[in-house]
This record gives structure tokens, sequence and C-alpha cells, in this order.
């Protein structure tokens, strides 16, 4: 157990489709094996389909809810730019927001109906002073595989998690079949490096 | 060993360990998973049944030949599964037989937010919920070790967040599977005819005395006493809500919440100064508390509705709203789930929302189509309920009505409780058009087999239904298949359809685009800008990789070398495109073509 004993809370967020839940269960995984207590929530369903996607991992000593208030989270790992905002209330005041410059248009936006707002790490920016843009999915294609996006953004977070790299290897190691796997830990480097 | 589970997982691991060997249930979140897992254990029987009321009776057959068997599905399949648990309740189980419901406050996938602890009270069935996965794996096993003891059903009542979230469970080496022998049945026992179900009547009110008082021992329901001010009393995912907020409080954690320890609850009472009962849904604890005559806080600050979180009950104990992050002014679009880029029911419902007609539609991802560009159908209930509503729509219509009502459901669905109401428009001379999107799977819930897909849960070759010959036998004579990727022959087809006096069957036919992902896709469309109109048609179809480009200024529009009425062109994401072509049907400017 890291010396840190109290409960943290990381909110990923994107698009059905982007590989969010892998992504906060490989954390999960990693969390736990570096000895918290940890909890995490998900919808499944309805809530794909090209929908919102949100994931709540949570971990700490002793942890009891695996939902994060609002106001609670710790560091926001947002796997595209507008969902960011959508999520914003559930940030505390010193959270780390960490960005993928990625932008997929909601149906109102494809219909020319509704504007995709411009310069959100900027407008983030404003009131959270710990801002972060990753570029995961030029960083993927640099890994050698497109769709490793989301490893990208694992790395990324990683900075911020008392979990050692051997462990992060090992999980990772373990979640992709062995073909991919070296793209993955490619991914989780250029993410932790970035 | 540990491992990180979701509370479905553990649910099918607890039923493993513990020597269940059969389940039977139908998808639906938050429950599916339970029978996916469970399936792929060594040893076990498990199979989708059609619907839910056909799940419980198979897990009660199994149960009765004494085995522990298993029926799992959402809240509202107990409605459909009802009938044989308001009556196996009488009969007893023999064997062992948990009933696992999925409720899902929050309506995150479904299309209510019922509470089913109502159903443990009124069917006088015993309820276990746990708050957690740990308590999954544990409470499934107890419910199993109470059904055998008391010779009852024992439902098991999860919510979407104990069956979605992840926690760390221990594994525990199964147990061998013991069977009941038996021989032949007890009639006096089983065969529920008014003289001996009055019988069995005065056995469940034993039964239900012998479990009180067991409740009130059993080690699932507990008092932790700290600080005596306030005592919370509460059940499932909400007591880890209550906790993180509320860490020195005393608590009286109910592991079964029917029937209640009342002698434990009165004893907690006097034990702490305020009561605050926390639960998601109705004051299905608190009435009975208070009907006990102790005074509670519960209701009059919880929500009614919506699932809780930490955020919540501090809200409401402490009467001040949470703080909002002030922004800079800015619009967030809504991103609602749509129908995948590709997707069969997109033709379909197209067609459909521009004929003029009443369509009458059902649950599956197909319903997505009731939002705008499609606006593919304008009724949804419950799952089976279109087509019966299209003819009573239809007939008090009356001459108004012909060639006027569709009826649309999906494959699964259709399976699921769509057959005897299509026998019905048949049976009573209707005059609706009926049509089944079958794309080959039970898509929204996640691909699942049923009855039409010619293979079973565990993966094994059957029957496949012939949805057109049954039709014909249930007396249905108009029956044609179409390709929904051909807008033009589909919609001859719901005219046709249309035109004819009786019922008829319209079967869309398309396997969903999830279904062969692994298959060679077809090369994308584009856009040719110079020829497209700005017409905005093609964006009717409400296809994810189609987009629309405003030109913005005069000078643009120059170098795009456009005339000046066009505002604007389409744009199609090449790498979300699956060259599915509505759209390049739908131009009327041949803008649209497949790319080189
Ligand atoms: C009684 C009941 N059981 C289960 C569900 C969950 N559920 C919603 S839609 C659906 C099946 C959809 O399959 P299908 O009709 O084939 O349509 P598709 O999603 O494939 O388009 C299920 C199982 C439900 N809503 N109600």
């Amino acid at each position: 157990m890291p010396k840190d004993k109290a409960t943290k809370s990381i909110l990923l967020a994107g698009v059905g489709g982007q590989g969010i839940l892998r992504a906060s269960d490989i954390i999960s995984l990693a969390l736990m094996a570096a000895g918290y207590d940890v909890k995490k929530s998900e919808v499944h369903g309805m809530a794909q389909r090209g929908g919102s996607v949100t994931s709540h991992v949570r971990y700490g000593e002793k942890v009891y809810s695996p939902l994060a208030a609002r106001g609670s989270v710790d560091i926001i790992l947002s796997f595209e730019k507008l969902e960011t905002l959508r999520y914003i209330d559930y940030l505390k005041k010193n959270a780390f927001v960490l960005i993928n410059d990625e932008a997929v248009f909601p149906p109102a936006v494809n219909m020319g109906i509704a504007s995709y707002p411009e310069n959100i790490p900027e407008i983030v920016g404003k009131v959270f002073k710990k801002v972060k843009v990753v570029e995961a999915s030029a960083l993927a294609e640099q890994a050698g595989e497109a769709r490793t996006a989301n490893t990208v953004m694992i790395g990324a977070v990683s900075n911020f998690l008392d979990v050692s790299l051997e462990v992060w290897e090992e999980v990772i190691g373990k979640s992709f079949p062995e073909r991919i796997v070296e793209f993955n830990i490619k991914a989780f480097m250029l993410g932790r490096n970035a | 060993m540990k491992k990180i589970m979701s509370g479905n997982e553990a649910i099918a691991r607890g039923a493993f360990e513990c020597g269940a060997t059969f389940a039977a249930g139908y998808p639906g979140t938050p429950s599916t998973e339970i029978m996916e897992q469970f399936s792929q254990y060594e040893g076990v029987y498990a199979e989708w049944s059609p619907n839910e009321k056909v799940a419980v009776e198979v897990a009660v057959g199994a149960a009765l030949g004494g085995a522990k068997a298993m029926a799992v599905m959402k809240h509202v399949g107990v409605n459909v599964a009802a009938d044989p648990l308001f009556t196996v309740s009488y009969t007893g189980t023999n064997g062992a037989l948990v009933i696992v419901t999925a409720d899902d406050p929050s309506l995150h996938s479904s299309q209510n937010e019922q509470d089913n602890r109502h159903y443990a009270r009124s069917a006088k069935i015993p309820m276990l919920e746990p708050a957690d996965s740990q308590e999954a794996k544990d409470f499934v096993k107890k419910a199993f070790e109470l059904s055998a003891l008391f010779d009852t059903p024992v439902f098991l009542r999860t919510t979407t967040r104990v069956s979605h979230s992840k926690s760390i469970v221990l594994l525990e080496d199964p147990e061998k599977p013991v069977k009941k022998e038996v021989e032949r049945l007890d009639p006096v026992k089983y065969v529920m005819v008014p003289h001996n179900a009055r019988m069995r009547r005065v056995a469940v009110e034993e039964r239900m005395q012998n479990l009180r008082r067991y409740a009130e021992t059993m080690p699932e329901n507990r008092m932790e006493i700290n600080d005596r001010r306030i005592g919370i009393v509460t059940a499932g995912m909400p007591y880890n809500y209550a906790k993180e907020v509320f860490p020195d409080f005393s608590y009286l954690k109910l592991g079964m919440v029917y029937p209640l320890p009342e002698k434990m609850i009165r004893a907690f009472a006097t034990k702490v100064g305020k009561i605050y009962v926390v639960e998601e849904l109705d004051s299905f604890l608190e009435e009975q508390l208070r009907a006990m005559g102790i005074k509670t806080v519960g209701k009059d600050i919880f929500p009614y509705s919506g699932e809780f979180d930490p955020g919540v009950i501090a809200e409401a104990v402490k009467r001040r709203p949470a703080k909002k992050v002030q922004l800079s002014p800015v619009e967030i679009p809504p991103r609602p789930p749509n129908l995948c880029p590709g997707c069969p029911h997109r033709g379909l419902f197209y067609v459909l929302g521009k004929s003029k007609t009443i369509v009458t539609g059902d649950i599956g991802c197909y319903t997505l189509s009731f939002m705008k560009p499609l606006e593919g159908l304008q009724g949804c209930i419950c799952m089976g309920a279109s087509i019966g509503m299209a003819h009573g729509l239809s007939k008090s219509l009356g001459t108004k009505g012909k060639g006027k009502v569709v009826g649309v459901l999906g494959d699964s669905t259709f399976i699921h409780s769509g057959i005897t109401s299509l026998l019905n428009t048949a049976y009573n001379r209707s005059n609706v058009l009926t049509v089944i999107a079958d794309n080959r799977t039970t898509a929204m819930t996640g691909m699942q087999q049923h009855p039409g897909t010619g293979l079973t849960l565990q993966g094994e070759k059957t029957v496949e239904l012939n949805f057109e010959s049954l039709a014909k036998s249930l007396g249905i004579p108009d029956v044609r298949v179409v390709d929904p990727y051909d807008l033009k022959g589909t919609r001859a087809a719901v005219r046709e359809e249309l035109g004819k006096p009786g019922p008829s069957l319209i079967i869309s036919r398309g396997p969903c685009v999830l279904l062969n992902r692994g298959a060679a896709r077809k090369r994308p469309f584009k856009v040719v800008e110079e020829k497209c109109a700005g017409c905005k048609l093609c964006l009717g179809l409400g296809c994810p990789p189609l987009s629309w480009k405003k030109y913005p200024t005069a000078t643009e529009r120059m170098l795009e070398e456009r005339p000046k009425k066009v505002e604007g062109a389409a744009v199609i994401d090449p790498s979300l495109c699956t060259g599915c072509s509505l759209c390049e049907q739908v131009c009327n400017y041949g803008a649209i073509v497949e790319e080189e």
C-alpha cells in the first residue's frame, strides 16, 4: 500500500468506441497491483452506440463508493475534447485535466444545427491551472498502431499515479493479445513522456 | 486469489463456486453478463430462453429436478416472468432456485425505473441485496442456501451500479455440485389447483414467519455502532455512498431487504438518536420502519428517482447544493447514442419516417430512430408491444386507419413476445403491416444469440426459426423479405403491403454491422464537391460519417469555385463510412460516389 491512503478519483470520459472501458480496466488493475483498494464503475448498453461514455476509477486504502461525487474528482482523463466540458462539474478545484486532442462531432454538429466549441483547452484552462493536451492519435500512429490511442492516454495519466513502471508493463502485457503488446507498451511510453 | 470483478461476473462466479449447474435467462442491461460469464464455466448448462417467463419456468423445472438453478433478467423481465414466479412461491423448489433481478435506477438503459423490491413482498419471496462485487458473490451463495433451507425461490436484486461496478473479490475453490435425486413429483405440492394451493398458501405463511426469525440472526444483516447520534438504515449500493460521506455514524446494513428483521431494527432504533433511511427509488424500507412506529428521515429529503452517489447524499443531508464550475459560456451539444454507420435499421426507418403512417415501435437499437432526423417510429412501451398497439390503433381508427398503421420490432423482440400478437393480427382480421427489423442478433444488449440465429448461448448449432414459414402458419397471407440497404425496394414493399387489405408482414433483413467486423470492408463513399448542391438531403439519414461543411465567407466560396447560392457541402469521413450506399441512393445530384 503506497503512502497516500486517502481515496482519490479519476474520471475517464469520451465517446463510445474509444476504448474507455478497457483503459479504466487497465488503470484499475495497475492500482490493485500497487496495493490499493480499487473500485470502478461504468455503464453499458444504451449508453454506448456512439453516445457519451464515462468510467470512474477510485482508489485508496479502503474505497466505499465506485462513483465519485460532483466536485471531487482529482484527475479527468478526457478522450474527446468536448466531453471534458460535459463532466467539468465533477472536478475538484485543483484537478489535473488531461485532454486528448481529438474532436468527434455529435449528431447536431454533423447536421449543421449546432457548432463544436472552439478552444476547449483554453476555456478549461481559465478555471483549472493544470491542463495538458495529449496528441494521442498522433502518438498512437507513432507507436505503429492507430488503435492504441487509449493506451497513450493511460501513459499520460500514469505520471500522476504511485504505480511503478514494472507494474504498468506487466498489466499492459496481460491485457492485450501478444502480437499487439509491443505497440501498446510503446504507446504507453509515448504518452508517459509526452 | 484476488481479482477485480464486476458485480455480474461475481454473481456468475458465486453461483459456480457453490455448485449451481443451471441457468436460464434473457438478455437485458444491466443483467446480461451474468449469463454470458456463467455459461463459460466448466460443467454447467446455461441457455438464452426466448423470454424471461420461459427462463423462469425452465429454471423451476431444473430446480424441481434437484439442481441449483438460476434465472437471470433485468427488472422489467420480472414483469414478463411474474406469472410463474407468484405461484412457484407456493410450490417451493425442491432443489434450489435463485431469481436474479437487475434494477436500473436512473434508467441508464431501460424504459422505466421500477423498484423490484416490491415483487419480494407481493410474491412472498425473500430478497437479498449485495452492495459490491464481493457481496454479490457471497450473497448469491447465501441465496442458494436459503432456497434449499426454506424450500423457496429467492430473489437476488442488484442495481446497475452493483452489476457494472468492479471491485476486488476473493476467489474460492468451487464446491462439487450435489443434486437432489427425484423420482416423481408430489402432486399435492406441485399441482396448483385451488385445493392444493390453499394448503400451500399456509405453508408460504409459515415459511415467511421462519424467514423473519432467521433474518434476526443472519450475519448479512448487521449493525455497525459508532457515533450514536445518527443511525443510517440502508442496503445495497447506497450503503457505500452513505459510508463514504458519513464514515462515523452508526449503520444498520441490511443484506436481506425482505423480510425485515423487526427486532434488530427496533434494537437499532433504541441505540441511536435520529434515523435516516438511505434507499434509492421507492420508500420500501422506510414505509416498513414507519409501520413499526419508528420515526425516520428518508424520502422527505432524499430523491425518489435516479441513482444516488455520495454527492446526492451529502447534498440531501446537509441541505446544500454542490458547487458548479463556472466556465465561460459555451453551448455543449448533446451526444445521444446513435445507430452505427452502416446499420441495416437506417434504411428501413428512413423509409418509415418518410411514409405517411403511424408507426408503433418496440425496444431495441432501432428505437433510437425515433430521434431526428430519421423520426422512424412514434411509440415504444415494452418489448413486443408494437404489434398489439398497431392492431388496436388500426381497429380504433376504423376505415381511416386503412393502410396507415405499421408495427415494427426487432427479431429478438419478435421472438420474445411478438409472435402471439402477430397471430392476433391474423385471428382478429387486422389491417396492420408488421415489419420485423431482422438484423440476425440481439444487438442492443451486445449481440446475443436467439432462436432465429441458429446458435445457442453455449455455442452449439441448433435449428433456426424461419420467420417466413412461421408467419404463414399463423395465418398471415402476405409475407415478404426486403433488403433495407435498397431504399427503392423497401419503399415499394411498404407502399404495396399497406395498400392491401388484411394483415401483412415485411421482414427487413440485413445483418447487424457489428456482427462481421472482421469481414472485408466495402469501399467508403465520398462527396464530389462540385456536384453537391448543398441540399442536405443526405444528412436526413443521420449517419455519423456524414457531416456538413458550411462555407463561411465569400472568398472561401470563390476559392472552392462554388455558385453563390450553395451555402456549403456534405462531407463523408472515410474512416467511419462502411460503404452501405444509402447516401448515394438519397442524393439527387449524383454527388456521392464510391471512392476509387
Ligand atoms: C422484458 C425485457 N427484457 C429485456 C429487455 C432488454 N432489451 C432491450 S432491447 C432488447 C433486444 C433487442 O433485440 P432486437 O429486437 O433483435 O433489436 P436490435 O437491438 O437487434 O435492433 C432487449 C433484450 C427489455 N427492455 N425488456
